[in-house]
């Protein structure tokens, strides 16, 4: 009682009083935030707002406004959740005389229904005027640091690309590439913390193409083009040493061991799903699943959850034994790149002549990327049980294209969950259904009761984003069939090589193979043609070339 | 002996398909920055939470990828009433109006409670310690004026791709605003 006592003496300090204060009973017009409190203040669902914390958070003012309003309405059982004795002190209050307080809070509520509707549009205390020349302190806001960076960002990347190419094809240094990389990783990993990247730019771009009102950064859009434009003349030359993640991945390669081919071509098909993946949901504007996921930006800010973190650590320790892991087998963007740098026009050699066949550079390799040579066939006849194959899986891929669409759209409603707003809806449907007491006030209540405002409004968006998900669905599995196809197509075509060579799309120009090679050594001198073991360079034996 | 076709063609099949492929590609990549560039746009955009949105739910504090979230409060002086009994600073039932651990909203007291002139006080934030949990918001909007609110804050927000407060927001308050205005402050009480 004492506490009371002295609460009632702090308010009777205020200029106004605290009853004054309230909110007009009416339900407030604003479609906000407040107004969804203002609803469930003086409507049906009024339990709800004085459970927040087990805890009856109303003031002395408010608590006379409620049983005034008891009073009114003559339904004071309605109210449960503050009648309840964990405001023992109110109910003596109440208790030790009946009548004469009543009148005096009916009053009460009277006059701060003038008091408030003359007050409407002020607030409930004005800002005093000080009389001992205080001054009042000033809103600090910092300004974001983003701002100086993008330019610096972007001219770092192209210069970063372009030596990167220089160093692979025409400087065939791999300490070059080592440095380059060791600065990537220090100024795009832990200076700039991994953002922005190219990898993540790929649902900025998706979004951008399929919702007009989403304007996508231009550093954004250089980060996306670029690399892919580098790629179509000078390889993966962005991979190598540019991309922090796959710097990172590189510098902490110790003992490689060698992928057996199909669970290296298996998993090769992962990153495309997961590009098609990523590009339906940040097209639907549902999440931006690349960066939600990432295991380096973690590592790079030193900070986050607990689980990305340990994936980050993971990748890095798997990282030490099989190289790349995150590039070879999950990075959507590398996806993108291998496409791009099959059809590049300048690529990335071995040898500088003429290839003596001694497999170093195939062992060198840690991604599996040098292909050795192959032999040609002896008779045409031979290549007859290659095309019938060939023949088949081209056939094969509309019927693996049909039946991966009709796989993704019997996923798609789930997908679907994944998008806030569609989420949102479902919960509040199933509300309605099924109506669950909300007990606590919780962010999921606090939402359902912004659904509640609008429900009609809501339940269309999220139909539309549904539909939008079927036909991503089907989109996506069509995706993901064709992958699958085209990955079969690779494996079945016959490629003529007369040399040991690296794969256009799977090589991470790295320049690790070059050392391997006797032949660079020689050139470099570091090695002298006579030695045992370095035979002198033959020409290319004729036998290889192939009737295409 | 190196047997070569009588005519060789000036560019191979596969040399051909790649240069076509290439062309294409470039093609489009062009095609896509001319669809972008009359959309994208110059100006960096940077998160921000709408006040007049946010329901004061406690994600903010829980769910931002810092470890010690970005999101803070902030106190418009302004539109403050610099009131004796605080709803933002004071639980709802203070055994007394002091600066006691007991009697404090704020889990790690960020708020500085000073006498300025009777009957006074001035509630300043340290943000040091402010973890973005909004108790003090709820309890300012509900009762007070409303000149406590969150705001993201922008030297230490990464600005992140994709706000992870902003997917679980319920009140849909997060949202990008243009760099040289990075900052919702309310002028006005609710």
């Amino acid at each position: 009682m004492g506490a009371r006592e002295r609460i009632e003496g702090a308010v009777s300090f205020l200029r106004v009083p605290r009853w004054l204060t309230l909110p007009s009973p009416s339900p407030r017009p604003s479609p906000q935030g407040e107004g969804i409190r203002g609803v469930a203040l003086d409507q049906t669902n009024a339990p709800l707002l004085f459970q927040r914390g087990k805890r009856c958070s109303l003031s002395l003012g408010e608590r006379a406004r409620v049983r005034g309003n008891d009073a009114q309405n003559n339904a004071p059982a309605q109210n449960p959740a503050w009648t309840p004795d964990h405001d023992a002190p109110s109910k003596a209050f109440t208790t030790l005389g009946h009548f004469w307080p009543r009148i005096a809070q009916m009053a009460v509520v009277v006059l701060m229904l003038v008091f408030a509707i003359a007050s409407f549009a002020e607030q409930r205390f004005p800002p005093p005027e000080f009389e001992s020349g205080y001054a009042l302190p000033e809103t600090k806001t910092p300004p974001p640091r983003t701002l100086p960076f993008q330019y610096v960002d972007v001219a770092v990347l192209l210069g970063a690309l372009v030596l990167a190419s220089y160093l692979v094809l025409k400087k065939r240094s791999r300490n070059g590439v080592l440095a380059l990389s060791i600065f990537s990783v220090v100024y795009f990993g832990f200076y700039r913390k991994g953002c922005v990247c190219a990898i993540g730019s790929i649902q900025n771009i998706a979004l951008g193409l399929f919702d007009s009102s989403y304007a996508v950064p231009w550093v954004v859009t250089a980060f996306f083009i670029a690399p892919l434009a580098f790629a179509l003349f000078a390889g993966r030359s962005f991979c190598a040493a540019v991309c922090p993640h796959g710097a990172l991945q590189d510098l902490m390669l110790w003992k490689p061991v060698k992928v057996p081919a199909w669970l290296e071509q298996g998993l090769g098909v992962l990153p495309f799903a997961y590009l098609g993946a990523a590009v339906l949901l940040a097209a639907t504007g549902s999440a931006f699943i690349i960066c939600e996921y990432d295991p380096f930006v973690p590592l790079f800010r030193m900070n986050g959850s607990h689980a990305m973190l340990l994936a980050g650590v993971a990748f890095l320790l798997a990282a030490m034994f099989v190289g790349r892991p995150y590039c070879r087998f999950l990075c959507p963007y590398g996806a993108l790149l291998r496409l791009a740098s099959c059809v590049s026009k300048w690529r990335v050699t071995v040898t500088p002549d003429s290839c003596n066949r001694c497999r170093l550079c195939e062992e060198a390799c840690p991604f599996g990327a040098i292909e050795e040579p192959t032999t040609a066939p002896t008779h045409w006849l031979a290549l007859i049980g290659d095309r019938k194959r060939l023949a088949w899986l081209l056939a094969l891929v509309p019927a693996l294209m049909l039946a991966g669409g009709w796989f993704g759209s019997q996923l798609s409603i789930a997908a679907s969950q994944l998008n806030p707003t569609v989420a949102l809806a479902e919960r509040f449907s199933l509300q309605a259904k099924t109506p669950v007491e909300l007990g606590v006030q919780t962010a999921e209540s606090l939402a359902l009761m912004r659904a509640a405002q609008d429900p009609k409004a809501l339940i269309s968006q999220a139909l539309e984003i549904r539909r939008n998900f079927r036909l991503g669905g089907w989109l996506f599995g069509g995706w993901l069939g064709l992958a699958v196809g085209a990955k079969l197509i690779s494996l079945a075509v016959r490629r003529s090589r007369h040399d040991y060579e690296p794969n256009r799309a799977s090589c991470f120009a790295c320049a690790r193979c070059f050392s391997s090679c006797p032949n660079e050594r020689v050139r470099l001198g570091l090695m002298r043609r006579e030695l045992p073991g370095s035979p002198a360079p033959q020409p290319a034996p004729a036998a290889a070339h192939t009737p295409n | 002996m190196d047997v070569k076709p009588p005519n060789p063609p000036p560019v191979s099949r596969r040399q051909f398909l790649r240069d076509g492929s290439r062309a294409a590609a470039l093609t489009g990549l062009g095609g896509l920055l001319g669809v972008l560039g009359t959309r994208s746009t110059s100006a960096t955009t940077v998160w921000q939470i709408d006040p007049s949105k946010c329901l004061r739910c406690d994600r903010c504090a829980t769910h931002c990828v810092l470890e010690q979230s970005a999101v803070k409060c902030v106190h418009a002086h302004a539109i403050c009433g610099y009131c004796q009994l605080c709803t933002g600073y004071f639980v709802p039932e203070p055994s007394e109006l002091n600066t006691g651990a007991e009697n404090q909203l704020c889990p790690t007291a960020a708020i500085k409670r000073t006498f300025v002139e009777d009957p006074y006080y001035e509630y300043v934030i340290d943000e040091q310690l402010c973890i973005g949990c909004a108790k003090c918001v709820e309890g300012c909007n509900r009762f007070g004026n409303g000149s406590l609110f969150l705001q993201i804050r922008h030297d230490r927000c990464v600005n992140c791709n994709e706000c992870s407060i902003a997917q679980v927001c319920p009140g849909d308050a997060f949202r990008r605003v243009a760099v040289q205005h990075p900052y919702l402050l309310k002028t006005t009480s609710h």
